[in-house]
């Protein structure tokens, strides 16, 4: 098998050579997630037609809906850097996993937020301790307490280590939140959109959202590359090429 | 697009309140996700050049000499 994969993987863990990388993927992933975004935007707000059901409120789907799925997908994204980052000790691992926990934690407060203005008129209250509801607010808990575990220690990498600890715990979650629409009896709906089988909901809307969910990946592509970059930064800031950065950037 | 179409695109068949709030919520938050660590990246080399600046300064002040600690700042201090 070819080798060169790995040895790329390794080089490219190393602190500058991943800050000059983020440095180059960041500026098109936001690009490209702007455009994406604005797209989707104008196709669920403009071109999409109204529900029959719910009128124009349905339309918080466009933003509700990706942002939910993001707030799972970057807990599993934290979930893997973590197991990496305590089984091999990878420093950029823990970097990974510490800059994840912010930009989770902001999908998963627009999640609870947006749905709440949703459910306000369609279920007639703003919050409810159902399944889905509770098990979304424990995934927001968790993306706090792993940044405020890690803001607890003096040593950044042991401060990190001990959150990662904490993340991989809190991955058991996730499923509870997928799934808590079909285990218990909620009164938040099902998914519309499925992977296995048709999905339930008109192809209008689908592109829409599936636009936004792919601009919201490239999101959090840009914003973990902006936190990844600020956090090497200072993990390293005693090293030789952070100083060189430091003194460029007064210059310029 | 004309006046009575943006009317209505504004309106959101009644339900203006809420769904703009939703959008209004999603722009702000990502917006202070994304500013929040390039002011700290600003503030983190801020303090790095800093920390240079007193370094390099304590070099200058005090050169290597017998009497005086090695270029550090400690030892014997002359007026």
């Amino acid at each position: 098998m070819a080798n060169w994969i790995p040895l790329w993987l390794h080089k490219l863990s190393s602190p500058p050579a991943f800050y000059r990388f983020a440095g180059v993927l960041r500026p098109w992933a936001i690009a490209l997630a702007l455009v994406l975004g604005f797209v989707a935007l104008y196709g669920g707000l403009v071109l999409a037609p109204s529900d029959y059901q719910q009128g124009d409120d349905y339309r918080i789907i466009f933003i509700h809906v990706p942002c939910a799925w993001m707030s799972l997908f970057i807990y599993g994204v934290m979930g893997i850097a973590a197991f990496i980052a305590l089984v091999w000790r990878i420093k950029l691992a823990e970097v990974v996993a510490m800059a994840s926990a912010p930009i989770g934690a902001a999908f998963t407060f627009i999640t609870l937020v947006t749905g709440s203005l949703w459910g306000v008129r369609m279920w007639g209250t703003w919050w409810t301790w159902d399944a889905r509801l509770t098990s979304e607010l424990v995934l927001l808990f968790l993306y706090l307490g792993v940044i405020a575990l890690y803001h607890s220690f003096e040593d950044r990498r042991q401060g990190a280590r001990t959150a990662a600890f904490l993340a991989l715990i809190g991955i058991v979650n996730v499923p509870i939140v997928h799934f808590s629409v079909n285990w218990w009896n909620t009164l938040h709906q099902g998914s519309t959109i499925k992977l296995l089988g048709p999905s339930t909901i008109a192809p209008s809307m689908v592109w829409p959202l599936l636009t936004m969910m792919i601009a919201t990946k490239l999101y959090y592509v840009a914003s973990l590359c902006g936190r990844v970059r600020t956090d090497l930064l200072a993990w390293e800031s005693g090293k030789d090429w952070v100083r060189q950065i430091a003194e460029k950037e007064v210059r310029g | 697009m004309n006046a009575a179409s943006l009317q209505s695109f504004f309106a959101m068949g009644g339900y203006a309140v809420y769904v703009w709030p939703a959008y209004g919520v999603f722009f702000i938050v990502l917006l202070i996700d994304w500013l929040a660590p390039q002011f700290r990246r600003r503030r983190v080399l801020r303090e790095l050049r800093a920390r240079m600046a007193r370094q390099g300064a304590r070099k200058e002040r005090t050169p290597p000499s017998p009497l005086r600690g090695e270029g550090r700042g400690e030892g014997l201090h002359l007026p």
